[in-house]
């Protein structure tokens, strides 16, 4: 649970996801130490473990690690896409901080994901749907909150683009039509419809031009700025990490290895394995 | 029209039932018994019997004469007739290994113990119109069977007439997965009964026994279709026909006054085991199994069913071979062919509503541009 | 009863009302579920008749498993007791249990129906059968049914709400026509059968019991008399009936009811006249109740 003294917007406790039978060993037998994230007793995967970490509200958190370390299955545990085998996660958004949110029914977890967290993912055919208008696709979430007057869901969806810069004529065209630049901005207005205090980002511009990447951290930048949502950014690019973070959490094989701020993390990595991601963007 | 009188309705369909007769009459050739499609049209028959999932071959054929050889109308016939009579006991399991076998063959030994049968089979004939045929009567056909029982020993076999099988032998070497328990079976197994698609609703995941239920009745053009997207690439299982046999299996019920069994006939089925990709789901690599059976002599079925079975085991599926509901709702003749049939209703109120609809819309586009 | 009922075997050699009483429970059961949990689908195990699949299978189950030897049936097809169909299954309703048929909606104590629900309004002493190809009003936006009975259980309707939304965006106006869905006591979305949107608003608050067969789709629903239903509208989208206004029945004149349009084959012109044959009937004979489920305003 949350202490509601503290400015916790989310407390994740303890979270763990193994894919496979998983035996006694699994944790201890992998992790960074032991370079490795499958079991060598049992075979099972484990993909994270025991994950705790706090976001503060307002700030933007960093998770970076290569592709593997886990991340992302993070991410997708706290959206509830993933059941994590283990672990606690609270929001002081939702039931006083008091109730993990894994435990809840599906019905709750769908206003979770409906109203206190947005997600932006990777790839924009999981966040978005390609067979529904920009708009239907804001829209989709903006129903979700009870708001059944035509007009207003078109203001606010026109709103919410402009704010993210997709051109608000584009509104009614389907965004299988978009770059993918495009694509990620109305994934973030997709995501912000509902105004949601925590906004979950996997990997976002990992596949754009490096100009549109630009733009879409850019974006991010200034919508964490005037709005004060709380973020987590799941990025393997430190670059990324670096323009958009206040800390950073790095993970390797299904661990935290260190956890501290950005700035601090860049310059001084404590952890050989950060000293080794560091050197190899120099 | 539009506007049917009462009286209109009701003589339409008598008048078109009396049509119906007239056309399959007027040929004016001697009506035909129903004994002799029985015998001769033995496969419609079968097909009838298995998509009706009623084992009566005479009421199956008196079915076809009454559909005119339509095999899905017959089935259909035979299925609404088979909802009226009682269902007064359950079988107890039938084991095919006590089958006794008219046709017997694996694709994947050359040798099998008890050796292939190839029984009655048009597999290895030419499809030539065969215009001998045309000729045929009664002394002909007699004079056939004369010559054919002629020399053949028709009293009690000398060797066995049933066979182990061949999936038993590997299975027996470790090469192919057990059985697998009912609470292990994680594409919808549940533990403390079995389900009987006629009395309840399928509702997915479905447990295996009632995926072998739908498919037992499914029609076969269906089911074949959705076999082949999975044999062409939609899904496959890289199968191998481990036996296909078609005979005659002792069907019994438990003494339905104290203990025992009852021995009440025998039914002719086929059935089919196929050898797919290997899997270690317990551990150990292992070739996994298809299974299909089927009432009467239907081959293609059988196999159909046996490859859609283990498509159907598919525990993320992303074909349409192997995704349960796509199949087990798509496959059964009388719901398909019944609702393809309905279009044929008068829809005259719906598409009143589309007209107010399309008209409405037209005038709103009319008016912006 | 019972006499009646082997009279009926004599007859025919089947049971009264076709279905065998176990079966007939069975579905009595699972609708008396359904009036509980009104708009919920809830699956039973549709019988095989010998009327083909589509053709009304679900409501004839429900309608055969009610029948008691004194009830008065009144079967309907598009509005009109004579169409094929509607004869069709009350000769197979009559053949196996010899009861009473009208073709007049006040005497009916059931009536099964397939398109339409009568002009006249139903009393709380009548309940409404109503013949269901689509059960589920979610399909058009989710082909897989394990997925749209998971969206009914945690309510998620969004993708229904954008479908609408989407149609309003692309063609200027909701373009349902037919099977309009209809939220149920602000709990299930229901598809209300292929009834026009004419006959949507009769659902809400009646005095009648309507109850809803698929049997080919195996689901029965119900909506209990003087339950809330609404169909699915913004608010600046308002739901609408199908419009007829300046025309009326070439036959009673009518203007307050739905029409079909029909092509006269000697004038080669197009005129209207009552799809509910029976009220237009009634209203020929001066029967017809003047005011009730018919509306003057349209």
């Amino acid at each position: 649970m949350i202490d509601n003294s503290t400015e916790i917007a989310l407390s994740l406790q303890g979270i763990s996801k193994i894919y496979g039978p998983s035996c006694p060993a699994c944790i201890q037998k992998t992790g960074p130490e032991m370079g490795t994230n499958i079991c060598p007793e049992c075979g099972s995967i484990v993909a994270c473990a025991d994950i705790s970490l706090d976001l503060h509200a307002g700030e933007i958190l960093g998770i970076v690690g290569e592709s593997g370390s886990g991340k992302s299955t993070l991410v997708k545990c706290l959206y509830f896409d993933l059941e994590p085998t283990y672990g606690e996660a609270y929001l002081s958004y939702y039931g006083n901080g008091r109730l993990n949110i894994f435990s809840e029914t599906s019905q709750k977890k769908r206003y979770i994901r409906n109203h206190i967290m947005g997600i932006v993912y990777q790839n924009p055919h999981m966040g978005l749907r390609m067979n529904f208008s920009c708009g239907g696709n804001v829209a989709e979430k903006l129903l979700t909150a009870d708001c059944y007057h035509l007009g207003k869901i078109r203001h606010r969806a026109s709103e919410l683009l402009t704010k993210t810069e997709v051109p608000v004529a584009r509104m009614d065209d389907l965004p299988r039509n978009f770059s993918g630049g495009m694509q990620q901005r109305v994934q973030i207005a997709k995501a912000m419809a509902n105004n949601p205090p925590i906004l979950l980002l996997d990997e976002v511009t990992t596949g754009l031009d490096v100009s549109v990447q630009a733009k879409v951290l850019d974006l991010i930048k200034s919508l964490q700025w005037e709005l004060g949502i709380s973020m987590l950014v799941v990025s393997h690019d430190l670059g990324v990490v670096r323009l958009l973070t206040n800390r950073t959490a790095v993970m390797k094989n299904g661990r935290i290895v260190e956890i501290g701020l950005t700035d601090q993390i860049l310059e001084d990595p404590q952890h050989v394995y950060t000293q080794l991601l560091i050197n190899s963007l120099l | 029209m539009g506007y049917v009188a009462v009286k209109g309705g009701v003589e339409a369909i008598e008048n078109a039932e009396e049509l119906l007769k007239y056309f399959r009459l007027k040929g004016g050739s001697k009506p035909i018994e129903v004994k002799q499609i029985q015998d001769q049209l033995r496969l419609a028959v079968d097909k009838v019997m298995g998509e009706g999932s009623l084992y009566a071959p005479y009421y199956a054929a008196l079915a076809l004469k009454q559909a005119e050889g339509d095999t899905i109308e017959a089935s259909f016939i035979l299925r609404a007739y088979r909802s009226t009579v009682p269902r007064n006991h359950y079988s107890l399991p039938v084991d095919t290994t006590e089958m006794h076998i008219i046709r017997r063959i694996s694709a994947a030994f050359k040798d099998i113990p008890g050796g292939q049968v190839l029984g009655p089979t048009r597999d290895y004939t030419q499809r030539l119109l065969d215009f001998e045929l045309a000729e045929e009567d009664e002394e002909r056909a007699a004079c056939f069977l004369a010559g054919f029982l002629e020399g053949l020993e028709t009293g009690a076999p000398e060797g066995p007439v049933t066979f182990s099988k061949v999936i038993d032998l590997l299975r027996e070497e470790g090469l192919v997965e057990e059985f697998q328990a009912k609470q292990q079976d994680k594409t919808g197994g549940r533990e403390d009964s079995v389900m009987d698609i006629t009395r309840e609703t399928t509702t997915f995941p479905c447990p295996r026994e009632g995926r072998l239920q739908a498919m037992a009745r499914g029609e076969i053009g269906g089911m074949l279709a959705i076999a082949y997207s999975s044999m062409r690439g939609y899904g496959d299982i890289h199968p191998t026909l481990g036996e296909l046999r078609v005979g005659y299996v002792p069907l019994k019920i438990p003494h339905p006054r104290g203990t025992g069994e009852l021995y009440l006939g025998r039914v002719l089925v086929t059935e089919a085991e196929v050898i797919a990709r290997f899997a270690d789901e317990d551990g150990t690599p292992k070739f996994t199994v298809g299974y299909g059976l089927c009432f009467g002599h239907n081959e293609l079925k059988a196999v159909s069913m046996a490859i859609l079975d283990r498509t159907m085991s598919a525990v993320e599926p992303q074909m349409p071979a192997e995704d349960q509901e796509f199949v087990l709702s798509h496959i059964d003749g009388i719901e398909s062919s019944g609702f393809a049939a309905h279009w044929k209703l008068p829809h005259y109120v719906t598409f009143q509503s589309d007209l107010d609809r399309l008209r409405s819309t037209q005038k709103r586009k009319g008016e912006k541009n | 009863m019972i006499k009646q009922i082997v009279d009926s075997r004599k007859d025919k050699g089947y049971n009264f009302a076709f279905i065998d009483e176990q079966a007939k429970r069975e579905i009595r059961r699972k609708t008396l579920k359904a009036v509980a949990i009104p708009g919920y689908q809830v699956p039973f195990g549709s019988r095989e008749l010998p009327i083909a699949r589509g053709w009304g299978t679900g409501g004839l189950q429900i309608t055969l498993s009610l029948l008691g030897p004194d009830d008065v049936l009144k079967v309907i097809d598009q509005g009109c007791d004579g169409s094929v169909n509607a004869v069709n299954l009350r000769n197979l309703v009559v053949e196996t249990t010899k009861i009473a048929t009208t073709l007049d909606t006040e005497e009916a104590t059931i009536i099964q129906t397939r398109h339409r629900i009568p002009e006249e309004k139903m009393t709380g002493g009548q309940i409404l059968v109503l013949q269901v190809p689509y059960p589920e009003a979610l399909r058009i936006v989710e082909p897989s049914e394990a997925k749209t009975r998971v969206m009914h259980a945690e309510m998620d309707y969004s993708k229904l709400w954008v479908y609408l939304y989407e149609d309003i965006v692309r063609w200027g106006g909701i373009t349902i026509g037919a099977r309009y869905p209809a939220m149920v006591n602000k709990r299930y979305i229901m598809d209300p059968s292929p009834i026009p949107r004419w006959d949507v608003p009769k659902l809400h608050m009646a005095d009648t019991l309507y109850l809803f067969g698929a049997g080919r789709e195996k689901r029965i629903y119900a909506i209990p008399p003087h339950t809330e239903v609404i169909p699915l509208e913004f608010e600046d989208h308002k739901f609408r009936v199908e419009d007829f206004s300046g025309l009326s029945c070439g036959r009673c004149g009518s203007t307050s009811s739905f029409l079909d349009e029909i092509f006269d084959d000697s004038s080669g012109q197009k005129t209207y006249l009552c799809s509910d044959t029976n009220y237009c009937d009634r209203r020929l004979t001066g029967l017809a109740q003047r005011k009730g489920n018919a509306r003057n305003d349209r």
